[in-house]
């Protein structure tokens, strides 16, 4: 038989359950449905039936809404991925209030315009938004953020069907936007993957950028930001990163970005950045640079790109520290024979000293800068003699006295192994 | 002249040359795969070596092969056989075995290390077909230059500069014009002077396959274009039958009225 006290505790224990699921619905705010047979037929309604914290629930199925406005404070749920088709008649879903979340939707069909910027779903001036689990197809531009920050772009699928330049749109674009985390995003097909202006302290991790029509991450006047672990492969021209300061490029992969003007990557005017861990594989040009300074470059892996590195003139005091470079067919290419960077420790594949001492540093200094690359940089079709004889015959000859090519231009302290780094 | 290649053939190969010149590319194969481990890497090395090493050593072969057995030629002739069919089964018979040893020498490390299971399948294929063809032109080139020359030294001159002509002092002058012209489109030029020689259309077909990233940038993609399709594949193996037709027309119009 139970005695008294321990009725008495199961009552208080169901009592404090009622009293916290009470609590717990009051700070949720009501739940709306959304359905072709609830009582909020379109995502609009449902929209316009909630109040700021409610939860609007569309169920499965297909919406062809566009203009979707949303003036609340609220969480867009999509049940079981609806679909919203926007049948090419514009923007899709605009937000236009604070703390707005926008979670598991396929917004499909953005309409292509000439004059303004259609994009699936747009936050206007508003902070604090969460868009995440979302899958465009058929759009022109994506999720578009303008002057909003603190905001979370996770785990979207973008996939467009661009062709042209002038008439797609970019995956996902900031716009004056500050402190906004995006990761996990697989962009694909557009023109930019991920484009940024203006935008500064933005972090840009685990995305994957491929198959785009110009860049797969364009940075532009953006300051202070980070992107780390991110892929970036077979891009028409690879990433850019153009008029910041102060960027972290870390641990990420720039894969196959093969064409006629690609590289892995793209720096124009960038100051103070730091790049390290990162891999560049099998790209026209590794890296790309334009008047930069002060950049660092340590850790890095080159690994069979055509140029690993072109030096395009007026880059000063950057240091290249225990990078490998591996198989390239030119490892660093300059313009001029004006050298105020630094090169040190790094393993170079063709290297060809020798180690007497064993300390693991060679001991003849290593001049990464070939004759011929300074020749293909004045007069571009004498590529077609790569690898012949003569052309190692001349380069031997600049190695030994050099005449055309940066006298200082050497690493002193090349190493006889490749460098282990620790990826995780 | 078949029995003549024959013969030729059969004479080279129980001499030790030719098991030396077979040996030499064994090694070289199972050196690069097994010490290096990275097949693309190998066929990289091994390409240096065939468009150096194979026209130096046809063209070096063919002249010693031809001042060696001037004593069986002279015995020959004094038979009811054809001239010109005396020299062509020679050259044919040189060149076979050397393309033989180059093939097997190079072929059968690479069989044993898995070729067939790789992607590099078609850049090895290309690697030997090329290979196979420069001995074919350097060869007959040696034998036209020995036709012509009664002495030894002056043969054996003539054939080293024509391979360093081919080799290295053409693309010195090729370089040396693009730089100087630099300002006219040089596309086009660029091409048919690489079609001229046949050492500098082998490396390029070759490295269209390997380097393909360097190549493609820029003006790369000029190059791409036309040796990336079949039609330019097809006339440059065109133009690469027409350096062995060439010379051996040569050889047999100069042998048809050689005395001696």
């Amino acid at each position: 038989m139970p005695n008294f006290e321990t009725i008495l505790k199961k009552t208080l224990h169901i009592f404090t359950l009622v009293i916290l699921l009470f609590a717990t619905a009051a700070a949720m705010g009501k739940t709306i449905n959304v359905c072709s047979t609830c009582e909020a037929k379109t995502i609009q309604e449902g929209i316009n039936q909630a109040s700021d914290g409610d939860t609007v629930l569309v169920k499965k199925g297909i919406y062809k809404e566009v203009n979707i406005i949303v003036d609340k404070s609220i969480i867009l749920l999509g049940e079981n991925l609806p679909t919203i088709d926007g049948e090419d008649k514009g923007e899709i879903i605009k937000i236009v209030a604070d703390n707005v979340t926008v979670d598991g939707f396929k917004i499909i069909n953005v309409g292509t315009s000439y004059t303004s910027d259609y994009a699936a779903i747009r936050v206007i001036k508003k902070n604090g938004y969460l868009i995440q689990n979302l899958q465009l197809e058929k759009l022109f531009f994506g999720i578009y953020l303008e002057r909003s920050d603190n905001g979370k772009v996770l785990n979207n699928t973008i996939k467009g069907d661009a062709i042209n330049e002038y008439n797609s749109g970019n995956g996902i674009q900031l716009w004056y936007c500050n402190d906004v985390e995006v990761r996990g995003n697989d962009v694909q097909n557009v023109r930019d993957g991920i484009y940024l202006e203006f935008s500064d302290n933005i972090r840009i991790s685990h995305n994957l950028s491929r198959n785009n029509l110009r860049y797969g991450l364009h940075f532009m006047f953006s300051n202070n930001d980070i992107y780390e672990y991110n892929t970036f492969e077979n891009n028409g021209a690879g990433v850019a990163v153009m008029f910041s300061k102060f960027i972290e490029m870390k641990n990420n992969v720039f894969k196959e970005n093969w064409g006629t003007a690609a590289f892995g990557l793209l720096l124009k005017e960038i100051n103070d950045a730091t790049i390290s861990n990162n891999v560049f594989k099998e790209n026209t040009v590794g890296i790309n640079l334009e008047g930069s300074n002060r950049v660092t470059y340590h850790n890095n892996d080159f690994i069979s790109n055509g140029w690993a590195i072109k030096v395009r003139g007026a880059c000063y005091a950057n240091s290249f520290k225990e990078n490998n470079f591996l198989y390239n067919s030119f490892d660093i290419s300059y313009n001029s024979n004006i050298n105020d960077n630094e090169f040190d420790n790094n393993y170079w594949s063709n290297y060809t000293g020798y180690d007497l001492n064993k300390d693991g540093i060679g001991d003849v200094p290593y001049r990464p800068v070939k004759l011929f690359s300074y020749i293909v940089n004045r007069t571009p079709e004498t590529i077609i003699l790569l690898r012949s004889l003569f052309i190692d015959i001349i380069d031997f000859s600049e190695k030994v006295s050099p005449v055309f090519t940066p006298d200082n231009l050497v690493d002193e302290n090349p190493k006889m192994k490749p460098i282990k780094h620790d990826r995780s | 002249m078949l029995k003549i290649l024959k013969y030729s053939f059969y004479d080279l190969m129980r001499s030790r040359w030719s098991y030396v010149y077979f040996l030499f590319y064994l090694l070289l194969g199972v050196v690069l795969l097994f010490l290096n481990n990275d097949l693309s890497k190998a066929v990289i090395t091994l390409m240096n070596v065939i468009i150096i090493l194979v026209p130096l050593i046809g063209t070096i072969f063919g002249v010693m092969y031809y001042y060696n057995s001037r004593e069986f030629t002279e015995l020959l002739l004094a038979q009811p056989v054809k001239r010109s069919s005396i020299f062509l089964g020679q050259y044919f018979g040189v060149a076979t075995s050397l393309a033989m040893s180059l093939v097997i020498g190079l072929g059968l490390p690479f069989v044993f290390y898995g070729i067939f299971n790789s992607n590099a399948i078609w850049d090895f294929t290309l690697l030997l077909v090329t290979g196979g063809f420069l001995t074919f032109i350097f060869t007959a080139l040696a034998f036209v230059i020995a036709l012509s020359n009664e002495n030894k030294i002056k043969g054996f001159g003539y054939a080293i500069l024509l391979w360093l002509f081919m080799a290295v002092i053409y693309d010195g002058i090729f370089l040396m014009s693009l730089l100087y012209f630099e300002d006219y489109p040089l596309d086009k030029f660029s091409l048919i002077a690489t079609m001229l020689n046949p050492v500098d259309l082998s490396r390029v077909l070759i490295l269209l396959k390997l380097d393909i990233s360097a190549l493609l940038g820029y003006t790369g993609a000029v190059f791409q274009k036309f040796f990336g399709t079949s039609f330019g594949l097809l006339l440059s193996f065109a133009m690469l039958i027409v350096w062995v037709v060439v010379p051996t027309f040569f050889i047999w119009r100069i042998a048809k009225r050689k005395d001696f």
